[in-house]
């Protein structure tokens, strides 16, 4: 199962991603990584270290791409520069698969570079489900979607976030990459049981799995990535590769981040886990 | 709700209180905004609007080091404010925000006072860095393919990455010492660092004016500062312009004090070290003419 055609019939691992702090390590020591993911946007430039930094990393390593700026729930039409870089940049990575998030976040042309939630109406699925399938035929990749961390909810809401999930996958046909931190966070901030989400998602359409930690506020829960992966996060994504399988995983650390070593111990936490679904396919 | 996570914060850093459309902004929040049992609408609303300004702010301030030691921490971060403003982000990518702010700023000279010289030179000189840090580089002509290369008719490309820029204060050691400056203090305790900030703000406001050529370009993949001399200004812009090499070299010595006995080999010199540094494009190889069909 987790080799599917919303991740290319790929078996990744355990994956990190690729930040700044940590190209000397990579690049000298050479550590043994099953994959990177690089940031789409940050390398949709046309020339500099960042993409001479990227073809080292490729001649050693797997790269998948994951990207913060399509916004799928915008009512806009997909910015037609945009694509053509993204197209461009997953030619040179030769990326299985791209990810972005389930969110809004332009208007207008104006961006607030942002992850804002989305109002969970048919329409607005079936809006977002037909641009995720525009996106998915110009870049010739499948496409998976991510659900995000949120701090509001709307009124005119129709549906909960996995119901609205479910509903933008199976009209788009695309992959889902479940980011089980994304859901404790909302889950927190939102009054609901973060397993139940868990168990509702299609899990034959599970094409990655994001961990990370957070920060917890008085009020509310901030998706920070910079911290360790706490339990509760632990026991979603244990559910989550029960269900999906051997699921190519990544954690995502971006602030405060430390060695390479700190942050890729943290990532192979998630093997004690992955091994259990071994086991269990063997049994 | 975009334009009300894209409204100012107040000094204190909160929402205001009058919303995008005149009337409460906790009244428009509570329009489409759940409360929970922690959080009312409008402060769900304050977390996506504190957010987007954070982050901007941020940005604006790690591409605009020099800008801000010129203008102080304060004053930079209102113009800031006021630019994203007028001129929100338009680009999927954060790289592009401060675009526009050289332009804007000369329309808006009260930001900088009577530092507005100095300033819009620092702000074009931290615009062109970005620029030259992942602006494309094509297949370079060498020192041996300028050899073979001659004659008043020839058109040399420059690097697209490669900046020109003239100057009417020395922006460039300023910027390299905000740089050095922010390295250093990268270690010390914060008083340390408010006081050395002070300082540097100081300093930079008796900057004497003094016209400086600077070329901004790559050497494997770091970004450089190059002085260059007026003459040598004038032949690569001229060149960049896509004159002729006998118009470029007639721009560059019309009002020059260099003797003519001394520029046929300062020319040489100068060609040599631009070479050597990359900064000519090879030129597009011409696809052959094919065969009229009969």
């Amino acid at each position: 199962m987790p080799a599917n055609r919303f991740n290319g019939f790929t078996e990744y691992g355990i994956g990190i991603g690729l930040r700044a702090p940590h190209y000397d390590h990579i690049l000298s020591r050479k550590p043994v990584v099953d994959w990177f993911e690089i940031i789409s946007e940050n390398f949709m430039i046309d020339g500099g270290r960042p993409l001479q930094i990227l073809d080292q990393i490729l001649e050693q390593y797997k790269v998948v791409q994951h990207g913060v700026s399509m916004y799928f729930g915008s009512a806009e039409k997909p910015n037609r520069e945009h694509l053509r870089r993204l197209k461009e940049l997953v030619k040179r990575t030769k990326t299985p698969w791209v990810s972005d998030h389930l969110c809004w976040g332009s208007v207008d042309g104006r961006y607030t570079h942002d992850l804002l939630p989305m109002p969970y109406t048919l329409e607005a699925a079936k809006l977002t489900a037909q641009k995720v399938r525009e996106v998915r035929d110009f870049l010739e990749v499948p496409v998976a979607v991510e659900n995000v961390s949120s701090y509001a909810e709307f009124h005119v809401s129709e549906m909960s976030e996995w119901e609205f999930l479910n509903e933008v996958v199976e009209r788009a046909d695309c992959g889902i990459l479940l980011d089980v931190n994304n859901i404790y966070v909302s889950s927190q901030n939102h009054n609901f049981d973060p397993m139940t989400y868990v168990n509702s998602v299609p899990a034959e359409r599970v094409a990655q799995i994001h961990i990370a930690g957070h920060s917890k506020y008085r009020k509310y829960i901030l998706d920070t990535h910079d911290h360790p992966v706490i339990d509760p996060v632990w026991k979603l994504y244990e559910r989550a590769v029960q269900c999906a399988g051997h699921t190519a995983t990544l954690l995502e650390w971006d602030d405060s981040i430390p060695s390479f070593k700190e942050v890729h111990d943290e990532a192979r936490k998630a093997n004690k886990f992955l091994a259990s679904t071994v086991l269990a396919t063997a049994v | 709700m975009a334009r009300a996570v894209m409204q100012p914060l107040t000094t204190a850093e909160r929402s205001q209180r009058t919303a995008p459309d005149g009337g409460s902004m906790r009244a428009y929040a509570s329009r489409f905004i759940k409360p929970n049992d922690r959080l009312t609408s409008l402060e769900r609303l304050e977390i996506y609007n504190r957010q987007y300004w954070f982050r901007l702010l941020s940005s604006m301030a790690e591409d605009f080091p020099g800008l801000r030691s010129v203008l102080g921490e304060r004053r930079f971060d209102a113009m800031c404010k006021a630019y994203l403003v007028d001129c929100p982000s338009t680009s999927y990518t954060l790289r592009n925000l401060g675009s526009k702010l050289e332009s804007w700023l000369r329309k808006h000279p009260k930001w900088a006072g009577e530092k507005q010289t100095l300033a819009l030179d620092i702000v074009r000189l931290e615009w062109a860095d970005i620029e030259a840090f992942d602006g494309k580089a094509e297949p370079a002509l060498d020192v041996e393919d300028l050899a073979g290369a001659a004659g008043e008719n020839l058109r040399l490309k420059l690097q697209p990455y490669v900046q020109l820029l003239n100057f009417r204060y020395p922006v460039d050691d300023l910027l390299l010492a905000v740089r050095k400056e922010d390295e250093d203090t990268d270690f010390a305790s914060n008083a340390f660092q408010e006081k050395r900030k002070r300082k540097r703000v100081q300093a930079v406001a008796k900057l004497k004016p003094a016209t400086i050529f600077l070329v901004v370009h790559r050497v494997d993949f770091s970004v450089y500062f190059r002085r260059i001399a007026s003459e040598e200004f004038a032949i690569l812009t001229a060149l960049r312009d896509g004159q002729s090499l006998g118009k470029a070299m007639e721009a560059a010595f019309t009002k020059s004090k260099v003797p003519e006995s001394e520029r046929p080999a300062l020319v040489q010199q100068w060609f040599q070290n631009w070479a050597t540094l990359g900064w000519f494009c090879k030129p597009e190889k011409k696809a052959p003419k094919k065969a009229a069909i009969a």
